[in-house]
Parts: structure tokens; C-alpha cells; sequence
């Protein structure tokens, strides 16, 4: 499928729109997991300025597609994208995980509008998206769940439970993405706990398997269109990310799993991100 | 039509549900022949939902389906529905106040012969611990029957703990349930005897045994969250002390519960129950029961002490 130049080019503005609110978000001297959020954004852009059918106006409204933030760490980023789209004012943005603020640490189903489940216990996403995606097509509506996932939480083996059902139950409205950064709290993937190689387990596990660079908006929407056109089978697309994507001092460094911003880095951020 | 099984009063229950209300679907993990859920899948194997030996995926699957407006059931033993998925339960059904029915069964020490690690005698315990839970367990197979109907108008995380065995029923048929509400089957003075599932009609036997000798009163608490300590305290009024009697842990669950509620009270409590031991395997429930102090003669011997006093 051909995209226009233009839509590319307002989806890349979206991504980079969403890292700087990120950014905002988290302010100065607060911890936030920004390193997976930039390397997220991307996706998220595509999905919910691209993709989704859905309307903030009507956060319930029935027939809406579904994301789940299976990597549930990385809230700041779904709120961006929520924000940015209008579920909630902007300003809100800055409240993230003050006392009273419905913005939480981890999305939080009671608090955020345009919050499909809570998520924060690593590895219960995909699950929960094979619920909705069971319920759907019991009912008959013709929506997608999309489920993210990073690749440090693919060693919860209820990632794999629910790979298996979903596969079982031939569930082709479920689609699971992969944000593979490489990273995790503690190190590399690959150091820490070698998960590889993964475009064979998922496949081995009765996925259609899709891998893309997850900074090319243009493989970004042919890879969640593809997904579309697979039956009987749910789909997952690996996207092969960077850690801290957009903000040079935090790309591929671990310590921004959870990291923190000075006045200085503050504003090094917001300047590289507006470029 | 009557039941003396709490598993098949459930599993034939949530059938005549379903036939209703078509929101209900039920999940098992494998299990389904002995949790009963086999009686809905074999009258709407449409809605019901094998989820393979994988709790933790079936439990937020069904959170995943209670969002998209249906009334789930998970099925396992009392260890697993409730134990293993513990996690699922909290972080999504519970924070979320999702609509999730998590059924425990064959709780307690009720499957006398798989031992230890199927005998469940910590849930009611962590569970009621959980915020935004209900936990509910019913006498009998007549409880349950209106019990499971009341859980599924009641829109929220509800728990549900039963017993494997074929044992006679102490309360009436078609007594409308209500959650958080204990019920006096049988008036008294001097002791109140505060008994949940099986235990309740085992203190209804003891109660028989001391008649004329002490004046008990016994009350069936089958919901263990909420827990109106008003009620409980005025429950109390005038007697010397109180037993409490669950197939559990003495930590944590009834027991616990009913101490809460009356710290205020100065009421001496005996507690009947499992005395923080994991189970053992028996060749039949009397003689488990027995092993681990859940027989009539050890309420018996609880309420003389109090009485004593």
C-alpha cells in the first residue's frame, strides 16, 4: 500500500509530539520510564492517529478498536497519546503521578479515560487483549485489539499462555506488538535473560509473524494494515526499536529504564525533540 | 429440584443463568469435569471458554471479557482459581472492579485424597484481604444455588469458595441471598457460634449434642467480605464468648474476620479451624477433617471452654 509523504510526515510530527509530552510529563527530578516510552511512540502515533477507530468524544463507544498497554510502565506515553488526542486536557499532563491526579503511575482503568484495562504486572496484557478479542467476536463487532508488549516482559510466561490460546482460539482480531528495544531494567536483553530468538517463537507458537524497523512510520502502518488481511491466525509485529529514541543522551542507556531529568537535560530534551 | 453437592448446585445454577442472561460465560482451566463447568458447556458451549492448564491467562482473559460487558466465571480449585491467579485477580479485576466471578473449588480439605498442595486453606484469607472483593461462602448446596445468583446481579469482583463433597443441606431451599448478610439458624445465649460452609452444619450437630447443657446460638456467616460489624456486635450482645468455625486456616479468614469485627467487644473467641498447617492426603473427607481438628467435637469442645469462663 502507498502512503502519502504527508501522512508520513504528520505521523513522524505525532510520535515526536508525543516523546515531548513525555517529556513534560515527567518534569524535572520525578522518574518516569521514558526510555520506553521513546522508543514506543512511534507505534502508539500510528496507532491511535492512523489506525484505531475510535473517538475520544466516546471513549466506550461500542464498536471502537482496543489498545492495551500490556508494557504498562510506559503510561506516560499512552497519556501523551490520550491527551494529545483529546480524551483529556493536556494541562493534565503535568499532574502524572501527583496525589489526586487520575494520572497514575500505571494506567488505571477507574482514573483514565481511554484506559481499556488496568496493566502494570508485566505479562498480563496479551491476556487481557484475548479477552476483548473473544468478547468482540462473540458480539459480532468487527474490531481489533491491539496489545503492546515489550520484549523484557516476554519472558512472563502468561505471555505465552496467552500466545498459545490466542492462537488456539484463532483469534485474527488480536494483534500483539513487540517493542523490542533490547533493553530492560537491568541491561540487555540478551545479557540479562536471552529471549531470542523471537520471530521463531511466536511463529512456532501459530502467530503470523511480522518484523519491522519500529521507527519507520511507513513499515509502522504497512506491517498494522498486513494485519489486517491475515485470517485465522493472530498476528504479531516484532518492531526493532531504540531505547530513548529522540533524545540523544538517553538512546540505547539503561539507566533511562526509569530515569531523570536536571534542568539541563530538561531542556536538552524538549530542544532535540522539537527538531 | 435439590442439590447435596455445592459443585453441582453451582454448575447446574449458573446453566439456568445462562439460559437468561446471555452476558454469563464461564472459563475453565482443564477442570471443568470436576468445578461442573462442563453443565454449561455441554448447554451453551458457545460461551464457554477452555482455557488449557493456564490460570493466570485465564483469569485475565476473563477480565478482558467482563470489558466487553460479559459476566465471566473462572473455574479451578480454591488453590489455583484463587492462589495461582492472584496477581491477575488483584491488579486487574480488583483495582479495576471488573465483573469477574472467581469460583474456588473443591476449597478446604474438601479433595481429601490430592494433599497438600490442592487443599486450600489460605484463600479466604488473601482474598477478603483484597480490596473491592466480595467473598462468599455459602453453607450448602441450597446456598449456593441462590448464592451463585446473587453474585452474578452483583456487578463487581466477587470469590467464591466450595466444597467437593455430597454433605446435607442446613439451610432452605430458595432463601434468597443476600451478600453481606449472616443469617441466625439458631437462636441462644450464653455462646455464638459464627460458622462458614461446611462447619456450619457440623455447629448446628454440636449445638444438638449441648442441648440443655449450654445455650448456643449459631449464626451462618456466608459472606466473609463484607463484613458488617455492627450486625456482628449486636450478634453478641449478653453472651460470654464466641467460637468461630471454618474449614481455613484459624489465620486470616472467618476467624480473623469475626475478631476484627469485634475487637471492641471484649468477647473471648475460641477459633475452629486448620491450626496454620498445610493439608495431607486421606482416603475420605472424615478422616482429613478429623486430622486437622474440623469435627463436631471440636466445636463442642470450643464452646464448653467458653462456656466455662
Amino acid at each position: 500500500m502507498d502512503y502519502s509523504n504527508e501522512l508520513l510526515e504528520d505521523l513522524r510530527k505525532k510520535a515526536q509530539q508525543l516523546r515531548k509530552n513525555v517529556v513534560v510529563s515527567m518534569g524535572i527530578g520525578v522518574a518516569g520510564h521514558v526510555g520506553g516510552s521513546c522508543s514506543s511512540a512511534d507505534i502508539v502515533a500510528a496507532l491511535y492517529f492512523y489506525k484505531m477507530k475510535h473517538n475520544p468524544k466516546k471513549p466506550k463507544m461500542v464498536d471502537r478498536d482496543r489498545f492495551l498497554l500490556s508494557k504498562g510502565h510506559v503510561a506516560i506515553l499512552q497519556y501523551s497519546a490520550l491527551a494529545e488526542a483529546g480524551y483529556f486536557p493536556i494541562e493534565d499532563l503535568k499532574t502524572t503521578k501527583e496525589i489526586g491526579s487520575h494520572l497514575q503511575g500505571h494506567p488505571d482503568v477507574l482514573k483514565t479515560p481511554g484506559i481499556e484495562a488496568g496493566t502494570g504486572s508485566l505479562g498480563q496484557g496479551l491476556s487481557i487483549g484475548l479477552g476483548m478479542a473473544l468478547g468482540l467476536r462473540a458480539d459480532k463487532i468487527d474490531s481489533k485489539v491491539y496489545v503492546l508488549c515489550g520484549d523484557g516482559e516476554i519472558a512472563e510466561g502468561q505471555i505465552w499462555e496467552a500466545a498459545m490460546a490466542a492462537s488456539a482460539y484463532k483469534a485474527d482480531n488480536l494483534v500483539a506488538i513487540v517493542d523490542r528495544n533490547g533493553l530492560q531494567a537491568m541491561g540487555c536483553v540478551i545479557e540479562r535473560l536471552n529471549s531470542n530468538p523471537l520471530p521463531e517463537k511466536w511463529e512456532s507458537f501459530g502467530w503470523n509473524v511480522i518484523e519491522i524497523d519500529g521507527h519507520n512510520m511507513e513499515e509502522i502502518l504497512t506491517a498494522l494494515d498486513q494485519a489486517d488481511t491475515v485470517k485465522g491466525q493472530p498476528t504479531v509485529i516484532i518492531a526493532n526499536t531504540t531505547k530513548g529514541k529522540g533524545i540523544s543522551f538517553a538512546e540505547n542507556v539503561v539507566g533511562f529504564h526509569n530515569g531523570m531529568f536536571t534542568q539541563e537535560t530538561y531542556k536538552q530534551a524538549l530542544e532535540e525533540l522539537s527538531k | 429440584m435439590t442439590y447435596t453437592n455445592q459443585r453441582v448446585a453451582y454448575g447446574n445454577t449458573l446453566v439456568e443463568l445462562g439460559k437468561t442472561n446471555k452476558d454469563i460465560v464461564v472459563l475453565d482451566a482443564d477442570l471443568c469435569g470436576s468445578t461442573m463447568g462442563k453443565l454449561f458447556e455441554l448447554a451453551c458451549p458457545e460461551r464457554h471458554y477452555e482455557m488449557g492448564i493456564a490460570e493466570a491467562n485465564m483469569t485475565s482473559v476473563a477480565a478482558g471479557l467482563a470489558q466487553t460487558g460479559k459476566i465471566p466465571f473462572t473455574n479451578s480449585f480454591a488453590v489455583f482459581s484463587a492462589g495461582r491467579a492472584f496477581d491477575q485477580i488483584r491488579q486487574t479485576i480488583c483495582i479495576g472492579k471488573l465483573n469477574v466471578k472467581i469460583v474456588g473449588s473443591s476449597a478446604g480439605m474438601s479433595d481429601f485424597g490430592d494433599g497438600a498442595t490442592h487443599q486450600s486453606v489460605e484463600d479466604m484469607a488473601y482474598m477478603r484481604a483484597i480490596p473491592n472483593m466480595v467473598v462468599i461462602c455459602p453453607a450448602d448446596a441450597n446456598e449456593t444455588v441462590e448464592a451463585v445468583k446473587a453474585i452474578a446481579e452483583y456487578n463487581g469482583p466477587c470469590y467464591m469458595r466450595l466444597n467437593r463433597n455430597d454433605y446435607d443441606n442446613v439451610t432452605p431451599e430458595g432463601k434468597k441471598f443476600e451478600i453481606g448478610v449472616p443469617s441466625v439458624l439458631k437462636e441462644g445465649k450464653e455462646v455464638v457460634v459464627f460458622a462458614t460452609g461446611y462447619m456450619v452444619g457440623l455447629a448446628m450437630k454440636a449445638a444438638e449434642e449441648l442441648e440443655g447443657k449450654v445455650s448456643i446460638k449459631i449464626v451462618n456467616v456466608s459472606t466473609i467480605k463484607p463484613i458488617n460489624a455492627e450486625v456482628i456486635n449486636k450478634l453478641v450482645e449478653g453472651c460470654k464468648g464466641v467460637v468461630t468455625a471454618e474449614e481455613h486456616s484459624v489465620i486470616g479468614g472467618l476467624g480473623g474476620a469475626i475478631a476484627e469485627a469485634l475487637c471492641k467487644a471484649c468477647k473471648p473467641i475460641e477459633f475452629v479451624g486448620v491450626n496454620d498447617t498445610f493439608g495431607c492426603s486421606a482416603h475420605n473427607y472424615k478422616d482429613v477433617l478429623k486430622y486437622h481438628g474440623l469435627t463436631k467435637e471440636h466445636i463442642v469442645e470450643a464452646v464448653t471452654k467458653i462456656a466455662a469462663l
